[in-house]
């Protein structure tokens, strides 16, 4: 199961600085960033190559970081591609909490759907059924 | 104007005379609570042996963690069944500060404010606005009490709800109010707001208590709302406001000597200061049934003012507290000591053991504001769990303290490490 890292941080300037130089440094490539604040504070999720070792350098440094299960998905980047997933989110009840998305290099009509949602393992089920491909971390991570 | 000009103009010899005699009977009193009785026998103190008021500084202090150590009711002398109300005040952590009273206490209190509202030149054609807390805070209650005494039709409207307080006040005409001084300022303000000239509500007299303010403070209230503003003083271990009070001439506070022995310390060796010198003060309830304190230390700073009063009044005034001698805060008339933060902070894992208090004065109101690093191990990854954090830290310390903080939840690291001086309380405030 794919995870991305969760950031406690300030809604201050140089926050995002000072995360991605301790990834840089560590060797850590980033895939996509999200950033969702809350007046004083906020909570950054970034996706890398290696989410472990990435968690781990942003902790040593004193940084409030955490590893959370996200499902990840192959949609058509195409009109309509979101869609054909969402539906399948809805008519089955589930609640996206946190989304983005971002599409592949060099990769024709292909792009990712990432999200969190309670209950990771029933959403890939779902979405496995329903045809649709759901990435796992190796394949996620390497992209 | 006199409530009670016998005793208000009694003179020195016998005034003393009769603190002698109120003081062997509340040390009696005192003698047979489980708390004194122990701290008495622990210190080898026989209160036979108080022969004069003299003698009274060889007694033992009395602290706000005594206090705590009698709780709930250690230092009553009265059967449970004598007990007609109680009144508490905040604690140095959790547990508050009780004190107890019976039916004559309430009635000696009341007279107490009565006497020190018409030393103002207050009747019992004035309408009082009371605009202190009620509940378990004395401000309330205690001058509800006195005014009523007086025979004042008595508005009690409590704190908050500006535009209602000045509805009231319009409405019915009122002619005092019992304000803390910060709120008397946002006041104006808000009058201002609504177009009316605050001179014109009509207000002639403001009772000012609660919380420390400079004679700056007094002018600026006077001036902007056109009215005598009087200085109260009083604590809640000492019944509540009534302690202290100004008279017309509002040059110092005459503190109720036929109720109260007045003295002040070094508030470093317990020494005792001549009248004149600055120090804390040292306050014995000689007149309460319930519950007697003997030699409180009141931790405020002040001294006597040794000159007499024009006003006649034999009564010693004191001059406004100049601050404390402990770390509490007065945050909108309500006191809070930063251990009572602390122990709220220590018990909630997903914060760390740093933490700041800051103060601020914004539209003449006072905010506080906790600065809490978040604790890098209790770290969910989603807003959800912050949100809820910062939920959990208000809903406890407003528990605890009554003023609702503004919580900051900082990052790890981000504030002065807990060991050696750091700087915990930052008070912007101007007084």
């Amino acid at each position: 199961m794919p995870q991305q890292i969760s950031v406690f941080a300030e809604n201050k300037p140089g926050k995002i600085e000072r995360i991605s130089g301790i990834l840089g440094s560590n060797g850590i490539n980033m895939r996509a960033i999200t950033i969702s604040d809350s007046g004083d504070y906020g909570i950054i999720k970034i996706l890398v190559d290696k989410p472990a070792d990435g968690c781990n350098a942003l902790k040593a440094e004193g940084i409030a970081a955490t590893l959370k299960d996200i499902v990840a998905i192959r949609i058509d980047d195409s009109p309509g591609g979101l869609h054909k997933a969402s539906a399948v989110l809805a008519s089955n009840g589930i609640n996206v909490e946190d989304a983005y998305g971002f599409t592949v290099r060099q990769s024709g009509n292909e792009a990712v759907f990432v999200f969190q949602v309670k209950d990771v393992r029933k959403t890939e089920q779902i979405l496995q059924g329903a045809g649709f491909s759901v990435l796992g971390d190796k394949e996620l991570y390497l992209l | 104007m006199f409530w009670n000009k016998d005793i208000e103009t009694l003179d020195r010899k016998a005034l003393e005379g009769l603190q002698f005699k109120k003081l062997s009977k509340a040390l009696g009193d005192a003698a047979s609570t489980p708390f004194y009785k122990k701290m008495f026998g622990e210190k080898g103190v026989s209160v036979e042996k108080i022969r004069s008021l003299e003698h009274l500084k060889d007694l033992p202090f009395t602290s706000k963690a005594d206090l705590r150590l009698s709780y709930p009711d250690g230092m009553v002398c009265v059967p449970r069944s004598e007990i007609v109300r109680l009144h508490a005040s905040s604690g140095t952590t959790g547990k508050s500060t009780v004190i107890f009273y019976t039916a004559q206490d309430i009635a000696d209190w009341a007279d107490l404010l009565a006497r020190s509202m018409m030393a103002t030149g207050a009747t019992r054609d004035d309408v009082l606005q009371n605009m202190m807390g009620y509940g378990l805070f004395t401000g309330g209650l205690g001058l509800h009490y006195g005014a009523e005494r007086l025979g004042c039709m008595v508005i009690p409207s409590s704190s908050g709800n500006s535009l209602k307080q000045i509805q009231l006040m319009q409405d019915f005409h009122t002619t005092v109010i019992h304000i803390t001084p910060s709120y008397a300022l946002h006041l104006a303000d808000v009058v201002a707001e609504q177009g009316i000239r605050p001179p014109d509500i009509g207000v002639k007299k403001a009772y000012l208590g609660a919380e420390p303010y400079s004679e700056e403070t007094r002018n600026k209230i006077q001036d902007q709302w056109g009215l005598d503003a009087y200085n109260s003083y009083g604590l809640s271990e000492m019944n509540g406001p009534g302690v202290a009070f100004e008279c017309e001439h509002r040059t110092g506070m005459h503190l109720w000597e036929d109720f109260y022995i007045m003295e002040i310390i070094n508030p470093d060796t317990g020494e005792r200061l001549p009248d004149g010198e600055e120090g804390e003060l040292v306050l014995t309830h000689i007149n309460r049934e319930a519950m007697p304190i003997i030699r409180y230390r009141t931790r405020d700073l002040t001294r006597i003012l040794p000159e007499t009063c024009p006003c006649g009044r034999v009564h010693r005034r004191i001059e406004r507290i100049k601050g404390r001698t402990d770390d509490m805060l007065i945050v909108g008339g309500v006191n809070v000591f930063p251990s009572q933060i602390e122990s709220v902070l220590m018990r909630i894992p997903e914060v760390g053991n740093n933490y700041q208090i800051v103060l601020d004065r914004k539209e003449n109101l006072d905010r506080l504001h906790i600065r809490v690093e978040l604790y890098s191990k209790m770290f969910q990854g989603d807003m959800e769990g912050i949100n809820a954090l910062k939920k959990k830290l208000v809903e406890e310390l407003r528990a605890l303290i009554t003023v609702n903080p503004r919580i900051e939840l900082l990052e790890p690291g981000s504030l002065p490490p807990s060991t050696g001086k750091a700087v915990r309380v930052i008070d912007n405030r101007k007084i």
